[in-house]
């Protein structure tokens, strides 16, 4: 299960720490682990994987089959609309997916502590969209259909080459921050008695216009795009999108997840690297799995992007307890 | 030498990462609120059905159903500059009216929120707002003309159903030349009954539009008032007992 009470607690910004308990087998693996002579060319040969994961040469599969699912979805919205195909009607917000009711589970929460009242078709579908993802995986929405993901991860590249000149730092927030966020803005919309997140979230935006054309509020998510290539890296996704945690949360239960398998893992730590969230991936740390399979925590958006980065296949796709996905 | 703990770097580079958090925090949290500031937004017209303009800011999540379903696409969503109302569905009128092509205000039903209230079923219990006429010294009949050609001209983008061509299927007002010896669009186009007649003016050779208890608002005589700018508007939200 992707949910545990120290993944939920990471997840809200707790900083990862070293597990009390750890069982004897995975002891014995740290152990024959540290007892390993580490030759050069070891060294070598992990310093080229930590490289090539920096610059992206590594399979692309998962990254490809998440993209192919990703813009046929919001294509799918957009020409619904366009050449009136009517099966995706609405946006990434709320829509007619088929006739069923959806609606994104943190927007629809600002609309009723706004107004103070829930209309039935709104109520079914945010509990739609709740079972949906409880079944897919929570954060899976992130990287598997959200249009600003997409984005943000074009223009990552752009800063992780910048990092890689020196000609930008990235500079961390508090993860915390995003915890405070989801309060902050659900109690200003009950005061407000005004949605005020729905407004700015660049999902939003970007949905509305990659479907009904394009809007100065763009403008916004430019800023936001400029302000991660910059200064601070996916900056919205890790320390800002209450619509993010919220499927986090969503995600807990969910039995799609990443599985960290001990045995064969060399520790270099290109998944850390890849990864948008590094601090789910905390147990791939030398002597710091506390088992030797290790579900990965719930803030994980199952991009796969460590999957595909893995020489030795140590992190995999798993539907908890009943197989591999490769 | 004497060193404090807050001074070494994992500690200097803790507080900092704490200011740029708080930084970020008030950063984020000060747009988003910079986003109601424009109250001064111009007021707009609504869809059909449309609750209270607090209510209905505050119920729309902003999905842009009634966008896709209305089949003449009268509505827009608002942009960043009409401040609190981002992304809230409008209507303009003069640009595109909201003809009821679709008979049974898919607009109402498509809104998954309420913001578009269910309890509207048909064009004429809508209340979006009254016609109005603004400028009577302008128009065409108030001077006894006629009207001859395109309403709006041959670059007038907006559509119209009208039942003697296509009782189902709107099509461009350019498309259908009018020919009134007496300009009466406003009335001969309104798709509610009994909203606007023309009548005599008193004292003079010409007649002038007046509106009745049944107008809806929807807009239509506003969008194919051929004088320009247009005689005819929608005073949004306004009803009888407020006029």
């Amino acid at each position: 299960m992707k949910g545990n009470f120290e993944a939920l607690a990471v997840m809200f910004g707790k900083e990862p720490i070293k597990p009390k308990r750890i069982t004897e087998q995975a002891i014995k693996i740290h152990k024959d682990k540290r007892e390993l002579a580490i030759t050069p060319e070891t060294i070598a040969k992990i310093k080229q994987e930590l490289k090539n994961a920096r610059q992206g040469n590594y399979s692309k599969k998962w990254r490809n089959r998440r993209w192919t699912a990703l813009i046929s979805i919001n294509l799918l919205f957009t020409l619904s609309f366009w050449i009136d195909i009517q099966l995706f009607e609405g946006s990434m917000i709320a829509s007619r997916v088929l006739g069923f009711h959806m609606a994104d589970v943190y927007s629809a929460l600002q609309v009723v502590l706004a107004y103070k009242i829930m209309f039935i078709n709104l109520a079914i579908g945010t509990i739609t969209v709740f079972f949906i993802w409880i079944f897919l995986g929570g954060r899976a929405f992130c990287s598997w259909v959200c249009p600003y993901h997409l984005f943000a991860e074009w223009t990552e590249r752009i800063h992780i080459k910048l990092v890689e000149k020196k000609w930008v730092k990235d500079h961390p927030f508090h993860r915390g921050v995003r915890t405070i966020f989801w309060i902050v803005f659900s109690i200003l919309a009950f005061i407000l008695g005004y949605a005020l997140f729905n407004s700015i979230n660049p999902v939003g935006i970007v949905s509305r216009a990659l479907i009904y054309g394009p809007s100065l509020a763009i403008l916004w998510v430019v800023m936001l795009l400029l302000f991660e290539i910059f200064y601070s890296r996916r900056a919205w996704c890790r320390y800002v999108c209450p619509m993010g945690l919220t499927y986090g949360i969503t995600g807990a239960l969910s039995p799609l997840q990443v599985t960290y398998h001990l045995p064969d893992c060399q520790h270099e730590g290109a998944c850390r690297v890849v990864c948008e969230v590094p601090h789910v991936l905390e147990c791939v740390k030398k002597s710091r799995a506390k088992e030797v399979t290790v579900d990965i925590g719930t803030d994980c958006t199952l991009c796969g992007a460590c999957v595909d980065v893995c020489p030795t296949s140590s992190l995999r796709f798993e539907i908890k307890g009943l197989s591999y996905l490769t | 030498m004497f060193t404090s703990k807050k001074s070494t770097p994992r500690h200097q580079e803790s507080r900092r990462r704490f200011l740029r958090t708080m930084a970020l925090f008030f950063g984020v949290i000060g747009t988003s609120l910079a986003t109601i500031f424009p109250a001064f937004a111009k007021s707009r017209l609504r869809p059909p059905g449309a609750i209270e303009e607090g209510e209905f800011l505050a119920s729309c999540i902003k999905c842009g159903q009634c966008v896709q379903v209305c089949p003449v696409q009268a509505i827009d969503l608002a942009d960043i500059d009409e401040g609190m109302g981002i992304g809230v569905p409008y209507i303009d009128a003069r640009s595109q009216a909201c003809d009821f092509s679709c008979d049974a205000v898919q607009c109402i039903l498509a809104c998954p929120t309420g913001s578009l209230s269910p309890t509207v079923s048909k064009k004429e219990d809508v209340r979006m707002g009254l016609a109005r006429v603004a400028r009577l010294e302008a128009c065409l009949a108030y001077h006894g003309q006629g009207f001859k050609g395109q309403a709006r001209g041959p670059h007038f983008q907006g559509l119209l159903r009208y039942a003697e061509i296509d009782r189902w299927k709107p099509i461009p007002v350019k498309d259908y030349p009018e020919d009134r010896e007496l300009c009466d669009l406003c009335v001969c186009r309104c798709p509610i009954e009994k909203a606007i007649s023309l009548r005599p003016v008193e004292g003079g050779k010409g007649m002038k539009p007046v509106i009745h208890e049944a107008c809806v608002g929807c807009g239509v005589c506003e969008m194919i008032c051929p004088v320009e700018p247009t005689v005819i508007v929608i005073d949004e939200r306004k009803t009888w007992e407020t006029a």
